[in-house]
């Protein structure tokens, strides 16, 4: 009996060395594996999906592992142990090419798939907000420019919309957002409240670490608040609070409409189609690279790269315009489509 | 004499006064503390009440998932005898319902019609037709599952009194739904799909058994692993290991490991298992075996705790009688602290099914629709299947989540509820 046991607990590590040596000897991958950014990982599992069920090949594995996270492990080297495809929701940095190519990583396509708009957002219960980048800006960063006048920065004494701008309503000032980790806060900082200190030659006119000192701050003492990476956390405590405005992908919005509504940005609504004519400022480009030495060695890169840039799946009547994703205008998807379809290696970020 | 007789009886008399006038005091007292106790147990039961209250309010409509009745005409125009795999499948849904709704024109009337139908309809078709091309040239009425955003609206989920244009379903859109429920071509069915399929980002077409039989397989490598290990290592330690200052250190790491934060296991087992042995990534196999690091300790503990609990006196008489210590060990100290040592088992494994964090940093948090078919396929597990659907944008996950929620609470309390029946079967007290 005892014997038995200790032939079974024998039998059983015996079998789980031999799976392991297996493990070491299966070098090759079936299946296509992809990193990268949370905002583009909706979009990406649509395409990964639909290929999956509609060709003989497996579905694509995709994690989500955000834009700089993905591209580290992108760019770890050449090999089935290392992904093949990286999704971001911004341009690949000087830094990160350098990284690639001292790893072996040298010839990368780089493939642009459409847009996703950054939304400000309230609650349906309240009144929509009309907001100018100026005004985010004034109302979220932690230096503005002194209220009084004069070319220096103070720390934030704004406590209500209405004390930014007078024709903004007499609530307090409460922003739930993406905390810094997220390339969402990123895109946001970037898009908005660069620009709008941009808009002060003064604070344009100084030295760049200076600058962002100033753009890229937002204020720590509780009117902005890091809401975690969950935009539908977000959505839920907007509905909850209709003073509060939330900020998050276009996506996020569009799925719930009837509890929240875009806030006006420069005067424009964040709709479908104003993100996608360009005229909603607040959007950003989302992108995937591929590793080209990986093409033809695992099954169905060609494929899954067809499938996203067809128009049944990136065109403005797509499956992922019907996901939230903002379509490019025709002629740069035809550019980008004839990149794929050429394999047209990044060499330099112009 | 007399004197003293009632002085004696004065001081009873006082003893016993005092004791009284106490008495009522001390039960006082002691009713507040039952209460105290009462009155914890009362405000723990509420919040798992409302926890429970909360998860299944919000997923047991999950379980049912609404389904439209198509006539479908397997036009043979339209399927290539040729290319069947690849044919118009979705082209089929179209036309089945322009048929079915011949008064709709417009490209984006036709739009919103077809947006009615889940796209897995045409996948549901392809397998059909795949399966039997037989059909071909025939008319079928068949359940295929409704759009997401009709399942929610039908399931009260989406407030009907908005404009149109804060809304996802258009005004034509609801009459139509209303006219095919006149028509009993839409109802709610057993959703078989969320227990037989894997993910999916359409809500409809989603499913938990991917995930589930990930975290089996994880789950597998880690009790082959775990359970042989650890027992061996608390019968060493506590059976044949001498007292010296080693084995003190031993112990003292062993409960600092039990207490470590699990995301340490999952970076330990990303520099070990993937970057130095080139284990593949997101795989149960490694999944398991960094699971397996961060559920030894428990084991340990557990199985030191069981074999400390049999009493010397079996040691001795196995002895006595001419035992060998082995023979002692395993003919009569281990038998009888198997059932301490399993229940410290099952409890690790519940708390290794429930874990995420290690699995983040080894490619486990991912999207995988095939079921994973061994130890080397891309898996995910149930745990981060709630994380990710907690995250996706789409309405209808809300109630995914909380059902996938259900499935791993039942796990749970099974594999709890299996610790406390092997313990009452085998426990010996004495």
């Amino acid at each position: 009996m005892v014997r038995k046991t200790v032939l079974l607990v024998a039998a059983l590590v015996f079998v789980f060395v031999a799976s392991t040596g297996v493990v070491n000897a299966q070098s090759a991958r079936d299946y296509i594996s992809i990193v990268g950014s949370s905002t583009v990982y909706p979009f990406a599992t649509v395409v990964a999906e639909k290929f999956g069920k509609t060709t003989h090949y497996k579905t694509p594995k995709i994690e989500s592992t955000g834009s700089g996270g993905g591209l580290k492990l992108f760019c770890a080297g050449v090999g089935v142990e290392y992904p093949d495809i990286t999704n971001a929701s911004r341009r690949i940095k000087e830094s990160e090419l350098e990284n690639c190519r001292q790893n072996g990583v040298s010839e990368i396509v780089e493939v642009k798939i459409g847009y996703d708009g950054i939304v400000l957002a309230n609650s349906n219960k309240a009144k929509p907000m009309k907001l100018t980048r100026k005004d985010i800006f004034l109302a979220l960063a932690k230096n503005v420019p002194d209220p009084k006048g004069g070319e220096r920065v103070v720390s934030n004494p704004y406590r209500t919309w209405k004390e930014v701008n007078p024709s903004l309503p007499n609530i307090k000032i409460e922003v739930l957002g993406p905390p810094p980790t997220s390339g969402t806060r990123d895109a946001f900082v970037e898009l908005v409240m660069e620009e709008a200190a941009k808009s002060y030659p003064w604070i344009k006119a100084k030295d760049k670490k200076a600058f962002k000192e100033i753009a890229h701050t937002i204020r720590e003492d509780g009117a902005y608040i890091e809401a975690g990476e969950n935009d539908n956390l977000i959505v839920q405590k907007l509905d909850a609070n209709p003073n509060a405005v939330g900020i998050f992908g276009f996506s996020f919005l569009d799925q719930n409409t009837d509890k929240i509504q875009g806030s006006f940005v420069d005067g424009v609504k964040p709709t479908f189609e104003a993100i996608a004519s360009g005229e909603y400022p607040v959007s950003r480009p989302l992108f995937f690279y591929v590793k080209k030495a990986h093409m033809g060695v695992i099954p169905g890169m060609e494929g899954y790269l067809n499938e996203f840039t067809s128009e049944k799946a990136w065109g403005p009547d797509g499956y992922l315009a019907d996901k939230g994703m903002i379509p490019m205008p025709d002629a740069e998807r035809k550019k980008y489509r004839a990149d794929v379809s050429k394999l047209r290696v990044l060499t330099a970020l112009k | 004499m007399n004197d003293s007789d009632s002085e004696a009886k004065k001081m009873e008399r006082r003893t016993i006064d005092v004791v009284h006038q106490g008495l009522a005091k001390r039960y006082r007292a002691e009713r507040r503390f039952k209460l105290y106790g009462l009155g914890a147990i009362v405000i723990s039961l509420f919040c798992l009440a409302i926890l429970f209250i909360s998860i299944v309010g919000n997923g047991y409509k999950a379980f049912q998932q609404s389904y439209l009745k198509l006539e479908v005409y397997f036009d043979p125009a339209l399927l290539d005898q040729e290319n069947l795999s690849t044919a118009d499948y979705s082209g089929l849904v179209k036309s089945t319902l322009r048929t079915m709704f011949p008064e709709v024109k417009g490209r984006s009337e036709k739009r919103e019609l077809y947006k009615l139908v889940s796209p897995g309809a045409a996948f549901h078709l392809r397998k059909m037709v795949l399966k039997d091309p037989e059909i071909i040239g025939k008319s079928i009425s068949l359940w295929v599952p409704a759009d997401d955003d009709v399942d929610m609206l039908l399931k009260g989920h989406f407030k009907t009194d908005v404009g149109e244009s804060s809304r996802r379903l258009s005004d034509q859109q609801l009459a139509w739904i209303e006219q095919l429920q006149e028509q009993g071509k839409i109802k709610r069915k057993f959703n078989k799909a969320f227990f037989t399929a894997g993910d999916s980002r359409e809500p409809e077409l989603a499913g938990i058994w991917g995930a589930a039989v990930g975290s089996f397989f994880t789950l597998l490598v880690t009790l082959l692993l775990s359970f042989p290990i650890g027992v061996a290592a608390a019968v060493y330690l506590e059976e044949f290991a001498p007292k010296n200052r080693w084995t003190d250190l031993i112990e003292v790491n062993i409960n600092n490991l039990a207490a470590v934060p699990s995301i340490v296991f999952g970076l330990l087992g990303l520099a070990v298992f993937l970057n130095f042995f080139g284990f593949p990534r997101s795989a149960p196999l490694v999944g398991g075996l960094v699971l397996t690091l961060m559920t030894l300790p428990t084991i340990i503990i557990a199985s030191r705790a069981a074999l400390q609990s049999v009493p010397p006196s079996i040691r001795e008489g196995a002895l006595g009688v001419g035992a060998s210590k082995m023979q002692m060990v395993v003919h009569h100290v281990l038998p009888l602290a198997l059932p301490g040592m399993l229940t410290g088992t099952i409890i690790g494994m519940a708390r290794a099914l429930g874990e995420t964090a290690p699995l983040l940093m080894i490619g486990m948090v991912a999207f995988i629709v095939d079921v994973p078919g061994g130890f080397t396929d891309p898996a995910t597990a149930l745990p981060v299947q709630i994380y990710l659907w907690a995250d996706s944008p789409e309405r209808a996950f809300v109630e995914k989540t909380s059902a996938a929620i259900m499935v791993l609470l039942a796990f749970l309390l099974l594999m709890n509820g299996a610790a406390i029946i092997l313990r009452k079967k085998f426990e010996k007290r004495w």
